[in-house]
């Protein structure tokens, strides 16, 4: 048995072992500009996997999306159903040692160096600078989202309706996000949005 | 010995294992992100963080780069079992939602093709995004303090906005070109006001 028969056995997809690479490399970066936690990095993953490399269908990338945001569990995971759409456990572990290796190393490191210099100017300047560009990426990173709705003007409508209900209901009752997303299956799913 | 600020918390995790027991726990009770979670069971639940001492590895988890949450198990992890601290938060934190939401896929991949099923993840989809954009909305009222103030926050914001959602250019250039800048500006300002009484 060959390289490629293994490949195939763990379910790639037709990747080869310099694209599950390249995925790792590219998650690896997204790691280490991940300012804001790892879903302001989404509209690049979806540039890239979907746009780029074509190795992800839109409706796959949202699909990763909603199911992680459905499921216990830091959002973070998305990534991993990200990389197994794409190129099955392979892809998921390039996918999450990717994006978790090299920001998990910084933080291991600072961590140890310690609170003590975070009234440093470097480090105030950083957090000041970042906060209104982390703000503009969870923006871009909920329009990327509502992509596979906007095939049909009716079901964008939905899908504006039910993201402003999302975020009426986050602000104004302490209900669990389970109600807005079982609302959101439940208006999909009969077709409007 | 641990030094440092856990020094005054009422208790402390006992072994690798109570650090994956927790995290686990908590892992599995955050649906739509973990962080306010982590907040009821290592501050109020198991009493091994103060509440500012929370609010403190909060800060350093966000400042990082990378997924918040795991940056926090990862430095509370280090401070209390070293590296076998951080790995075993960790491991709590993503071993058991790994296979659920893995689970979820292969169900939603076995009827992916129904049009109802599609439609049903259209829709979760859009509230998806409206949990992100509220988590938006909720940070929008730290920019009032910025020192960058309003108008140049405004510009990043909606900066970052057009180029990566609308114009799709790749996120490294536009974190190191207006990022870069962003961080320029502040870093002036920051200055003038320390010099400024």
């Amino acid at each position: 048995m060959n390289g490629a028969d293994l490949l195939a056995l763990a379910g790639t997809h037709g990747l080869t072992a310099a694209d599950l690479l390249q995925l790792l490399a590219h998650f690896a970066v997204l790691s280490l500009l991940a300012v804001g936690g790892a879903i302001t990095t989404a509209p690049d993953m979806q540039r890239w996997l979907v746009g780029q490399q074509g190795w992800l269908t839109d409706a796959q990338f949202g699909a990763s999306v909603a199911l992680a945001q459905a499921a216990p569990g830091p959002n973070i995971l998305f990534v991993a159903l990200v990389g197994w759409n794409a190129a099955g456990l392979a892809g998921l572990l390039a996918t999450m040692a990717g994006i978790m290796g090299p920001s998990s190393l910084l933080a291991w490191g600072v961590g140890r160096w310690g609170q003590r210099n975070a009234q440093a100017l470097p480090l105030r300047a950083f957090t000041t600078g970042m906060v209104p560009l982390t703000i503009g990426l969870l923006g871009a990173t909920a329009w990327i989202l509502v992509q596979p709705s906007r095939a049909s003007l009716a079901q964008a409508a939905g899908a504006a309706v039910l993201m402003a209900l999302t975020v009426v209901l986050m602000r104004r009752t302490r209900w669990t996000p389970l109600v807005p997303i079982a609302i959101g299956a439940l208006v999909g799913g009969a077709g409007f949005a | 010995m641990n030094p440092g600020p856990t020094l005054d918390a009422p208790r402390r995790p006992q072994s690798a294992a109570d650090l994956f027991r927790v995290f686990n726990r908590l892992a599995l009770q955050g649906f739509g992100g973990v962080l306010p979670v982590a907040q009821r069971e290592l501050v109020e639940r198991e009493q091994w963080l103060t509440q500012q001492q929370f609010v403190e590895l909060l800060a350093l988890s966000q400042v990082l780069p990378g997924p918040n949450i795991i940056n926090l198990a990862i430095v509370f992890g280090d401070r209390h079992f070293r590296l076998r601290g951080a790995a075993a938060a960790v491991a709590g934190m993503l071993t058991v939602p790994t296979f659920i939401v893995l689970a979820l896929t292969l169900v939603h991949q076995a009827f992916q093709n129904q049009p109802v099923v599609a439609g049903a993840l259209r829709g979760m989809g859009a509230v998806a995004a409206g949990l992100i954009l509220s988590t938006a909305f909720k940070l929008l009222p730290t920019l009032r303090g910025n020192a960058m103030g309003t108008a140049a926050c405004w510009a990043v914001l909606l900066g970052t906005f057009v180029a990566v959602g609308l114009l799709r250019w790749p996120l490294a250039w536009v974190v190191l070109g207006l990022g870069g800048t962003a961080m320029a500006w502040a870093w002036h300002r920051l200055a003038a006001q320390a010099t400024t009484p």
